[in-house]
């Protein structure tokens, strides 16, 4: 069996659906960045993929490289703010971050 | 194509790109000049900040005689369209430092890195309203983004700010990772990242499966985001209730004015044929009736902000579902695939601008003088504080939509545009209507507790306002009145600015 784009894109909404889940269903905020970096990696796979498959130039593997930049200055800054949040709180919990609701 | 020709571009786009040439010559300046500068609080940051951002403008103005260009090799676009939100930005960011110059919240935190986040995000903001690629929209929202995350817990030492950056920070990067998948699944369907190739590829076919619906609704996962709009809309309160208030000022109108400049492009563009000048209106693409789906969308959010802002006891907050509410008003000019409704939220956009910054000014001086931003505080306020009581009722009249502020010159060309629509849309303007009552309400609430209500016995003190801030309330509340009466040079100007590059 040969390895084709629907292998690919398979693997990619499966990434997606689990970055989903661990979005929707964890507390602790790292958990919830990491299931936000299975979501980025999917769309790369993605991009990737279809570049490589499908009769079309590089843009998709630019694009994928380019997000690769963004989502670390994104990881670093959440991260700072989840550390900042650990100072006040002593806990990364969001279900403890309430202080703002109504 | 040739690798020459794709640098030779590149020179030739450079005029084009002053203005942000400027700006990103302003943020390394204030990068420098606040290594430079001992003291922390120095008053040159500001100045250096506004004489920037007034060069910027004038350098933006200069661009309209360019007329319309594609730069960069199509990634981002010079049009009428973007430079009227480039203007917006800059007016925005600087009312934002006259309004963070005062704040006492702010005072105690060093200003170098907080002119410099500022001026980033207004960069971020330049390229959101004039990117025609996928890459550049995903890079400009991201941009724009990064900075809100930073700013918005700006008063790290505070809880609720802390809790506000991280719930921006994880909603942000949440909607962008969706929005992101929508960008990748919409890239395999035409095989291109550019936004005219786009609408070119997708015009051209007869059927479009179910993937080409889904990788739209996970694009508007992204562009609801940064206007809040239902159901994308969980962060702003939280957010603009915990933000240092100047911040929740600048977020509540400029990111939603460039996110509602991307909605406008990207939709019309990729997702629409005809059009190409006059008045003429244009057709949404087979396969996704997007104009419904943001009609829907539009209803949904302005019902749910009005109806959720009606119980709230924070001023922020209630600002907040509020400014959600006017996302959704702005909407319902989107979705009318003609001019007439590009132009109606375009001029509505600048006015939401100044009454809102205006409001967002009141709750300032108010934290200044009263020390709270609970409503029930603005109790006789009108007795101790006369002035920004009376500009609050300006502004308050002008949100709600009432003659003769500007907020019902603004309302008129949003529901004008619905009915020239068609019957399609009637329904939309029925319940616009009905939302603007309900928002009656809750702004009345404010003013019959500064007005008609007593303050307790310990607070009967009339309280001193600093001319600086009487001059930037006339600043707002002044041509919210004079656009009220006579508000066609604004009218005009957004026409003119409603001709974006269509077709490259």
């Amino acid at each position: 069996m040969s390895v084709g784009l629907n292998h690919y894109l398979f693997l990619a909404a499966v990434l997606f659906v689990l970055g989903l889940y661990a979005v929707i269903t964890k507390k602790n905020a790292v958990t919830v960045l990491m299931g936000i970096e299975l979501i980025l990696n999917a769309a790369n796979i993605n991009f990737v993929a279809f570049s490589r498959y499908t009769d079309t130039d590089m843009d998709g593997q630019v694009f994928a490289i380019f997000v690769i930049v963004t989502a670390a200055a994104a990881a670093a800054v959440a991260l700072a703010i989840v550390l900042n949040l650990y100072e006040r709180l002593k806990s990364i919990n969001l279900d403890e971050a309430d202080s703002l609701s109504g | 194509m040739d690798f020459s020709a794709v640098v030779q571009d590149n020179i030739n786009s450079l005029l084009y790109f002053v203005p942000e040439l400027i700006l990103t010559g302003l943020i390394l300046l204030l990068v420098v000049a606040d290594l430079l500068l001992k003291e922390k609080h120095s008053p040159w940051m500001s100045i250096i900040a506004l004489a920037g951002a007034v060069v910027v403008m004038f350098s933006v103005v200069g661009q309209y005689e360019l007329g319309t260009r594609s730069i960069f090799n199509n990634m981002l676009v010079v049009d009428p369209f973007s430079l009227y939100f480039k203007l917006l930005f800059l007016a925005s960011a600087i009312m934002v430092v006259f309004l963070s110059i005062g704040s006492i919240e702010l005072a105690g935190r060093p200003v170098g890195e907080y002119f410099t986040l500022l001026m980033t995000l207004t960069l971020g903001m330049f390229l959101m309203a004039s990117a025609t690629n996928m890459l550049t929209i995903f890079v400009s929202i991201e941009l724009v983004s990064i900075m809100s995350f930073v700013l918005a817990t700006y008063l790290k030492t505070r809880r609720r700010s802390s809790e506000a950056g991280l719930k921006y920070a994880i909603y942000g990067a949440f909607s962008s990772g969706l929005m992101l998948y929508g960008i990748s699944l919409l890239y395999g369907l035409t095989g291109t990242l550019n936004i005219y190739e786009i609408g070119e590829v997708l015009a051209g076919r007869d059927s479009h499966g179910l993937a080409l619906v889904v990788s739209v609704i996970f694009i508007i996962a992204g562009f609801g985001y940064k206007i809040a709009s239902v159901p994308f809309h969980f962060w702003s309160p939280d957010v603009y209730e915990g933000a240092p208030t100047p911040i929740t000022a600048f977020l509540s109108v400029g990111p939603k004015a460039a996110g509602f400049a991307m909605l406008i492009r990207f939709f019309n563009v990729a997702l629409a044929t005809g059009g190409g000048g006059g008045s003429e209106s244009w057709s949404a693409t087979a396969g996704v009736d997007w104009p419904q789906l943001l009609a829907v969308i539009s209803a949904a959010t302005m019902t749910l902000g009005n109806l959720v802002a009606l119980s709230q006891t924070n001023i922020k907050r209630l600002l907040a579902y509020s400014s959600i509410a006017h996302a959704g008003y702005a909407l319902m000019g989107v979705v009318l695939l003609s001019e007439q409704g590009i132009h109606a939220t375009m001029f509505y956009l600048v006015i939401y601008y100044m009454m809102n910054l205006g409001a967002f000014l009141v709750v300032i001086i108010c934290q200044d003088i009263v020390g709270s931003e609970r409503i029930e505080d603005y109790r006789g306020l009108a007795f101790r504080a006369p002035i920004p009581a009376l500009a609050m009722g300006v502004f308050l009249f002008s949100l709600t939509g009432l003659p003769p502020t500007a907020g019902f010159i603004g309302k008129f060309y949003l529901f004008a545009g619905v009915i020239k629509a068609g019957t399609s849309f009637y329904w939309l303007a029925i319940v616009g209507l009905l939302n603007s009552v309900v928002a009656l309400y809750y702004y009345a609430r404010i003013l019959k507790a500064m007005f008609f209500e007593k303050a307790g016995e310990e607070a009967t003190s009339t309280l001193p306002v600093s001319p600086y801030y009487v001059t930037l309330l006339a600043v707002f509340a002044v041509p919210i009145i004079i656009l009220g009466l006579y508000w066609a040079p604004l009218a005009d100007l957004a026409h003119h600015s409603v001709g974006f590059l269509r077709a490259l």
